[in-house]
């Protein structure tokens, strides 16, 4: 059988798969190393809330907690797992010792491509503009 | 090359195995019990309530030195006209206590101008009406909002009989001095409606909400559910009305005349 337009069709394909394979033929998608992001951690403080790998893994699920404890249920102190306490509070605990926005939090969100809208109501220590 | 693809696809392969069967990562709530308290210092009661004496308090401009106060203090934007967004305000008597007027009341008294803000209510129509119960009443009687779930329809609005909510029509910063701003509390953002939350952030540290501590003793402010809390103390000595008493959403804010 003789196709119509066969050479048209072909080379389109052809096309079109290259520039899908592309990535992997110049090998940036999946060779190219990907480096952590370098955060600006606290000068004056070693400890955070929780451990340094429970709050990378989980510091959006806290945070998700630390609003419902301390808007719905009037309870504004929080007990980590050494039993040390904290008051529950974005801008009055966290971004204390956080103390820039775009040198700590920017820094992941923005390689993970992630935008929180928690800062459309919280301020950031470096002030709004 | 090549190598490099297999192995990237095995791993995919394995490591969405291995998602599907490990368990779920230990969370902060874990293990059966809150982790979070009150605050040692907290003020407690059942229901909060305020009283305020307008033989002491009823000029425009004492009042509005409370409501800067109040809007300083919760970054509350400062927008005039239709769009107007208000924690704190005063409003004549007529417009106050439509159902107590009458035609040949004391002149003084028809004079005075009268604090206004949410009355907390103890029966809220507004927390009835708000499809995602963005506002609610708390344990001890505030009637809060969590402006993470308000989706901004305006129900608790329109369900006010006092006009104690407003709604950000647009982007709330843009009616505040950036370079005054509490840091320590939130602004709002567009699309959500907020109000007066008897400073809950204050109670919860032990300290009195920040326009009774500005009103040099015009402001009273305590437990309706305990004998000995300023306020009932005053209801007791003094006679009292309330607005719109009968909606019967039972306001807990009363105005001593
Ligand atoms: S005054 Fe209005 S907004 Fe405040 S609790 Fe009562 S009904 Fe709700
Ligand atoms: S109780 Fe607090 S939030 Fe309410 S009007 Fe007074 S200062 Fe403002």
């Amino acid at each position: 059988m003789r196709m119509h337009y066969g050479f048209p069709i072909m080379a389109g394909l052809v096309i079109f798969i290259g520039l899908l394979c592309a990535p992997f033929a110049l090998g940036t998608a999946v060779t190219k190393e990907y480096k952590q992001p370098e955060v600006k951690l606290p000068a004056g403080e070693k400890e955070c809330v929780e451990s340094t790998q429970f709050m990378r893994e989980n510091h959006m699920q806290l945070l998700n907690e630390w609003r419902d404890y301390a808007l719905r249920d009037g309870k504004r102190t929080y007990v980590n797992h050494q039993g040390k306490e904290f008051t529950i509070s974005l801008q009055r605990t966290c971004m204390k010792c956080h103390n820039s926005k775009a040198d700590f939090c920017d820094k992941c969100h923005n390689d993970a491509g992630v935008t929180p809208y928690c800062w459309d109501c919280h301020i950031q220590p470096e002030g709004l503009k | 090359m090549k190598n490099n693809r297999r192995t990237f696809i095995k791993l995919a392969a394995v490591a969405a195995a291995g998602l599907a069967v490990a368990p779920k990562a230990a969370v902060a709530s874990s293990g059966g019990h809150s982790p979070a308290k009150v605050n040692a210092k907290a003020e407690h009661a059942k229901q909060w309530a305020m009283v305020v004496d307008t033989t002491k308090l009823h000029s425009a401009e004492e009042i509005n030195k409370l409501a800067e106060i109040c809007h300083k203090t919760h970054n509350v934007p400062h927008i005039e006209g239709k769009k107007e967004v208000k924690w704190l305000w005063h409003d004549t008597y007529a417009h106050t206590f439509p159902e107590q007027e009458n035609p040949h009341l004391a002149e003084e008294v028809h004079h005075r101008d009268y604090m206004l803000l949410c009355n907390h209510c103890e029966n809220p129509s507004c927390v009835r009406v708000c499809p995602t119960k963005a506002t609610f009443k708390r344990a001890d009687g505030i009637v809060a909002m969590d402006y993470h779930r308000c989706i901004g329809c305006r129900y608790c609005m329109a369900a006010c009989p006092y006009g104690s909510r407003s709604f950000n029509w647009g982007e709330p910063r843009h009616g505040l001095d950036l370079s005054k701003l509490n840091p320590e509390f939130p602004t709002r953002m567009r699309g959500v409606v907020e109000k007066c939350n008897f400073c809950v952030e204050r109670l919860a540290e032990g300290k009195d909400p920040a326009c009774v501590e500005a009103s040099e003793g015009a402001l009273a402010f305590g437990d309706l559910y305990d004998p000995e809390s300023p306020v009932r103390k005053v209801l007791r000595e003094r006679f009292t009305i309330r607005r719109k008493p009968s909606v019967g959403t039972e306001p807990c804010v009363y105005y001593i005349i």
